[in-house]
């Protein structure tokens, strides 16, 4: 009696398995000429990827341009494992993903498109206003507790982050905890937009965020100090450029190899003086 | 006649098979699930599953102790069904046995609307309302805690904790509640001490399916519960749940990495606990079950 069912049910399987492969094969041949490019990747970079891609087509319409976020850790993983054809990532990638994709036959190659500063937010009732590098690492790190240690009143410090799939975590930790690990207790927002609305909500509240994001919400942004003695700086445009702001950041693009054909096309738009002026109206920080 | 047979064969196999797939899909996603997290037992090795820090992405030393996820997923379960229970099976006695039928009419929609709500919806209600309202009532540093996510999640098992319960005591025979009555039992007391024991094993059955949604539930708890993988079976902290864990972590990872491995791992010990929950309820069912 179990039979016939079982026998119909690996027909079914194998009927689906063929449909799933027939799928994979029309991919693969739509691949070949490419008219179509998928960026995935940066969460902090998805507005101004989608700007450029906006503009890309509307000079370029014969391609059509998809772009995705997730986080940079998403994208990087995409181009690792061949999900996508551009990762638009918002850190360097670390030497272990460089192996893991040498393992797969992917040959990375990483180009910078923009700046970007991190600003670190609080609330605007929060009475501080400058912050030392060595602070906020004291912060994140769980060394200091409470705003009373900076300075400020007696409240106990809630510290906000991105989760671990964003660069701007990764970039975080790399440089302003000097690689350090988080404390625990740090709580870690989906995305951008749920620290501004949290911080705007929270009096006692810190996180950082892309600069292009902290007109979302109701934030203050610190000035930030490199040491006790340097003078506190504002983060915009100028101070990035400069590098007299000490949380600043490439923005990448990232190719398997040399980008050719459409993705040339892309990577071209993107350093072109139109590009560049998109960069500058979506709030990041041009190469020149 | 013969071809009147080989029709209702037909069609009897064609519902055997239907009903057998769904029993192939489960082992189907179960041997998934173990194939690709298996290798993690070589190495790094399944010790490092059990301890109590998971930092996933660490410069210094990549940790992957689920310890804190499973006691964040049970911590924010228990307090939803703690919370949904009485609402739950209080509204599913009015509605089934005070109510008049024109209330009946107006609320039963309302129900199923809010059983409907989109759970980033219902994420984002929490994150603009919920959570400044419980930092307040309880003067916390932050809304971003156990609790939060707790009290969204009873808003999606209210509603399967009262239709079920609802048609649990509905089909309470009628003679029960006429017995007590006539024996002169007043309404209060045969709804509470006739209609609704009655109705146990349903009402246990729709707690337990109410937990098993709240459980698996992921977009709401990632954006109100902070997140934080700390062990706390304390409301007003932060939990990071087994659900958030894999649907943040899960894009980011390089398939057939550690990490990768690690969050299988977690997604076996989710099903586990569902299943856990499944055999419980059954076995309540089984023992408090009215057999007709």
């Amino acid at each position: 009696m179990k039979n016939p069912a079982v026998k119909l049910a690996v027909l079914m399987l194998v009927l689906l398995s063929f449909a799933a492969a027939g799928c994979a094969k029309k991919d693969k041949t739509d691949s070949k000429d490419k008219k179509s490019v998928t960026i995935k990747g940066s969460d902090t970079m998805v507005h101004l990827m989608s700007s450029l891609a906006e503009a890309f087509m509307k000079k370029t319409p014969e391609v059509q341009v998809s772009v995705t976020g997730g986080g940079s850790g998403t994208g990087i993983a995409a181009i690792i494992n061949g999900t996508t054809d551009i990762c638009a990532s918002s850190r360097d990638m670390q030497q272990k993903e460089k192996d893991q994709a040498k393992e797969k036959g992917i040959s990375i190659v990483e180009k910078v498109i923009a700046y970007d500063g991190l600003a670190v937010i609080v609330n605007p009732e929060n009475p501080i206003k400058d912050i030392t590098m060595e602070q906020i690492k004291k912060i994140y790190t769980g060394a200091y507790k409470n705003w009373k240690e900076l300075g400020g009143p007696d409240h106990p410090i809630t510290v906000l982050s991105r989760e671990s799939n964003s660069g701007t975590y990764v970039f975080f930790q790399e440089h302003v905890l000097n690689k350090e690990n988080f404390d625990p207790s740090v709580k870690l927002m989906p995305a951008s937009s749920s620290i501004a609305q949290s911080i705007s909500q929270d009096k006692w509240s810190i996180g950082y965020l892309g600069l292009g994001y902290t007109k979302e919400g109701n934030v203050k942004v610190l000035n930030v100090k490199k040491d006790e003695n340097s003078p506190a700086i504002t983060p915009n445009h100028n101070t990035v450029l400069d590098k007299t702001y000490s949380i600043a950041r490439p923005l990448f693009l990232i190719f398997n190899g040399e980008p050719v054909g459409s993705m040339k096309l892309v990577y071209d738009y993107a350093l072109s003086p139109d590009g560049q002026k998109i960069v500058e109206e979506t709030g990041y920080v041009t190469l020149k | 006649m013969n071809k009147q047979r080989l029709r209702a064969k037909i069609i009897k196999y064609f519902l055997q098979s239907c009903g057998s797939l769904s029993i192939v899909i489960v082992l189907l996603i179960f041997l998934f699930l173990f194939k690709e997290a298996l290798p993690f037992i070589g190495s790094p090795g399944l010790q490092e599953l059990f301890h109590s820090v998971w930092n996933p992405v660490s410069f210094q030393k990549e940790e992957f102790g689920i310890y804190p996820l499973i006691t964040g997923s049970i911590l924010v379960t228990v307090l939803a069904t703690v919370i949904a229970i009485p609402f739950g099976i209080v509204g599913a006695v009015y509605i089934s046995e005070v109510a008049s039928p024109k209330e009946r009419e107006f609320l039963k929609p309302f129900i199923e609307i809010l059983a409907g709500i989109p759970s980033v919806v219902l994420g984002f209600f929490g994150l603009v309302v919920i959570a400044p309202l419980i930092k307040q009532m309880f003067d916390l540093g932050t809304g971003l805690t156990a609790l939060t996510g707790a009290v969204l999640l009873a808003f999606m098992a209210i509603p399967t904790i009262m239709s079920i319960s609802e048609d649990a005591i509905k089909s309470v025979p009628a003679a029960y509640k006429e017995a007590s009555l006539a024996l002169g039992a007043s309404k209060l007391e045969t709804i509470w001490k006739v209609v609704v024991p009655a109705a146990l094993s349903g009402i246990v059955a729709s707690v337990m399916l109410g937990m098993g949604r709240v459980v698996g539930e992921t977009m709401t708890v990632m954006m109100v519960t902070g997140n934080a993988p700390i062990i706390s079976m304390n409301p007003f902290t932060s939990v990071r749940t087994m659900t958030a864990t894999i649907a943040a972590e899960m894009g980011e990872v390089t398939i057939g990495s550690d990490h990768y491995m690690a969050l299988f791992w977690v997604g076996l010990v989710l099903m586990l606990m569902t299943f856990i929950l499944n055999m419980i309820s059954y076995r309540v069912l089984k023992r408090y079950g009215i057999h007709e």
